[in-house]
């Protein structure tokens, strides 16, 4: 199954010239080189922070679940490096890269983990449930699958307002993609035919159930035809391949084409969240191609392909860890919730809030 | 002229679409010629192109896409053809439009309208009262209306509010209830109405419930009994000060409902006057609700498992006793 998903993505690649990476609609100027180099700055930031995020987890400051998107970094930063202003973008709980990417400000994440009043979530929810719904980065629920079909109502608005040129990215793991909700949302979207991409990262593992246990169909991607989308299978550590792939279907969906599916290929390279060792991954998987390190193999090709020099790439190192360090210093000096300050009322029309006497 | 509760919604949803173009309505045979199970919207896909439109069996689908939508400045009004199937988007209207304010700040004005309550022969699935299932939950407003007025108001209110609204209708109602002509302007939304003024005993109910009430009164009434009827309309937010100034005047409450007796709309009423007015009550305040099974076929058993103008008359002499 994962010879065929990696066959599929090697064939898409050569079809495609290689002046045509970096050539999606974000940034038509932009050769290819540099769409790498800028998507892969982000993906060291988005690293460099969620290895922050880890170890304020392990001392104790965080409350609640750190999960990362170690491994998926290639993935999701394509997911964000390709939508502009207007587009809306609903990300899930391994993409780091993507919402950085999209435009999230660092300090957010930190502000949201930390549980800073100042953050988009004041306190009120944490770590990955995170969004600005207002600037159409949509704030993921825990209930997998449910984000494809608000994702396809927030496109409709648009077509309903006479909009042009907006797409919506939303993304998704292999274990997300067996719920019902999935399969409502994606044959919804090809019902509208609205400009929707979805990007499914198969990491290999539903917390710890392995795909032997998820589902039992060839090739995932395969799925594509049947719902009315146009499917693209992805070797997800190579950088970019993600670009190219991921790229070309926004694109195609800006353009009018069906929705598109794209389905990678890679290895969680952590636990589900910080609380789990993954001791149940086998050691023999973990040598297998789709478990490379994307970020590494990236930075491999800046070196052999002498994209960046050492000066400029320790200096990138160096301001990574200062932007992460200047968030985390930002929301650790915040507010915090107060209970006795919240105002605890779960609707906007204030005089429709419903008052139990005896429980206040 | 002569108007029913339903074409009041179909009324409604009219004028919604005819004066904000936010408006558009979502559902399972909502659109085309054929205009809805029970017809709520027949003609409006014609009057209004591109805005009434058909989905997937995808109940889940259906709610998530308004809530996009709603998002993104629209107003849509999602059909379920049953409230039953409502189940379905449970996830959706609970745990992404019910806590979306509360988490982003950002509201989601999708309204759900829920074709609710029994009719003879529906059965266990195409029956259901689920008002109290979403009242349970935050972030929501839970509308139950009882009247040809109310069920037209009350629509128009809903998708007016900038949070979402659980809009159960009552299939039951649909042709049962007729008036002469359509009201500008209702009650305000929570504000519960006294249908019914009487002196002796309060009963607390709404929606269908409502006119079981009522006919129960009629009855007590030839008894030289008078039930002071208060009908909620919103079973969230509930109107705690209505029903305790109603107490006040009677000293005696039941609360009737129909839906399932565990937990609930009248289990919550009677725990709010305990609480707040046990010094009002002259005696322990009284329920009445559906049976504790599904929801019967033959029609002998479907007009005993949910509560009737005669085992309402039989429970309100039984407190009256006290």
């Amino acid at each position: 199954m994962l010879q065929a998903a990696q066959r599929t993505t090697k064939t898409k690649m050569k079809k495609r010239a290689p002046a045509a990476v970096g050539g999606a609609a974000a940034d038509t100027t932009a050769p290819p080189h540099e769409r790498f180099l800028e998507a892969f700055r982000w993906m060291l930031l988005a690293r460099t922070l969620e290895e922050k995020l880890v170890s304020l987890y392990r001392g104790g400051q965080i409350t609640g679940g750190v999960y990362i998107g170690k491994g998926q970094e290639a993935v999701s930063v394509a997911c964000g490096l390709f939508l502009e202003k207007g587009d809306i973008f609903a990300p899930l709980i391994r993409d780091q890269a993507g919402r950085s990417a999209f435009g999230e400000p660092l300090v957010d994440v930190t502000r949201t983990y930390l549980g800073s009043r100042l953050g988009p979530m004041r306190g009120r929810d944490g770590n990955i449930h995170r969004g600005h719904p207002r600037d159409n980065e949509l704030a993921m629920i825990s209930h997998l699958g449910a984000m494809v079909s608000v994702t396809v109502g927030t496109l409709m608005a648009k077509r309903f307002r006479g909009e042009k040129n907006f797409v919506g990215l939303t993304c998704i793991g292999e274990g997300g993609m067996q719920a019902g909700a999935f399969h409502e949302g994606m044959n919804i979207a090809a019902v509208e035919q609205v400009p929707l991409v979805i990007v499914a990262t198969n990491n290999h593992y539903a917390y710890s159930t392995p795909n032997d246990r998820e589902f039992a169909c060839d090739d995932l991607v395969e799925r594509a035809i049947g719902y009315g989308f146009e499917g693209y299978a992805l070797d997800g550590t190579d950088l970019s391949a993600c670009l190219d792939v991921i790229g070309g279907a926004v694109k195609r969906a800006r353009a009018g084409r069906p929705p598109q599916l794209v389905v990678a290929s890679v290895l969680r390279l952590s636990g589900h969240g910080e609380h789990d060792d993954a001791s149940y991954v086998p050691a023999e998987m973990k040598r297998q191609p789709f478990a490379r390190d994307c970020l590494k193999l990236a930075e491999q090709t800046i070196i052999k392909s002498n994209l960046l020099d050492p000066d400029t790439l320790a200096k990138w190192r160096k301001d990574a860890v200062a932007q992460v360090d200047e968030a985390v210093a930002t929301a650790q000096k915040e507010p915090v919730p107060e209970a006795d300050k919240e105002d605890w009322c779960a609707l906007s029309t204030r005089h429709l809030v419903d008052h139990v006497e005896e429980n206040e | 002229m002569s108007i029913t509760y339903l074409e009041a919604i179909r009324e409604a949803q009219a004028k919604l679409l005819r004066d904000d173009n936010r408006v558009f309505i979502y559902g399972q045979d909502v659109g085309g010629t054929f205009g809805g199970a029970f017809k709520a919207t027949k003609g409006l896909a014609k009057e209004f192109p591109g805005r009434v439109l058909n989905t997937p069996i995808s109940e889940d689908a259906i709610v998530g896409t308004a809530i996009g939508a709603a998002m993104q400045g629209m107003r849509p009004i999602v059909e379920m053809q049953f409230a039953d199937f409502s189940s379905i988007a449970l996830n959706q209207i609970l745990n992404n439009a019910g806590t979306h304010y509360w988490r982003t700040g950002v509201p989601v004005p999708i309204t759900v309208r829920l074709p609710s309550g029994g009719t003879k022969g529906s059965g266990p699935f195409h029956s259901q009262s689920m008002e109290s299932l979403y009242a349970h939950y935050p972030g929501l407003v839970v509308m139950t209306p009882a009247t040809v007025e109310d069920a037209y108001t009350m629509l128009i209110e809903a998708v007016a509010i900038d949070d979402p609204v659980v809009y159960c209708e009552h299939k039951y109602l649909y042709y049962h209830l007729k008036s002469d002509k359509l009201p500008d302007k209702g009650l305000p939304t929570g504000r519960a109405r006294i249908a019914r003024e009487g002196r002796d005993l309060t009963i607390v109910t709404y929606s269908a419930m409502t006119q079981e009430s009522l006919a129960a009164a009629e009855e007590l009434a030839r008894e030289g009994l008078e039930a002071e009827i208060v009908d909620l309309r919103t079973v969230k937010p509930l109107d705690t000060d209505t029903v305790l100034a109603s107490v006040a005047r009677t000293g005696r409450l039941l609360c009737v409902g129909e839906s399932f007796p565990w937990g609930g709309t009248t289990a919550e009423v009677i725990a709010r006057v305990t609480s707040q007015g046990f010094h009002l009550l002259d005696a322990a305040p009284q329920r009445l609700n559906a049976k504790d099974t599904p929801i019967p076929y033959h029609p002998n058993l479907w007009s005993a498992h949910r509560p009737n103008a005669k085992n309402i008359v039989a429970k309100a002499r039984a407190l009256l006793r006290e």
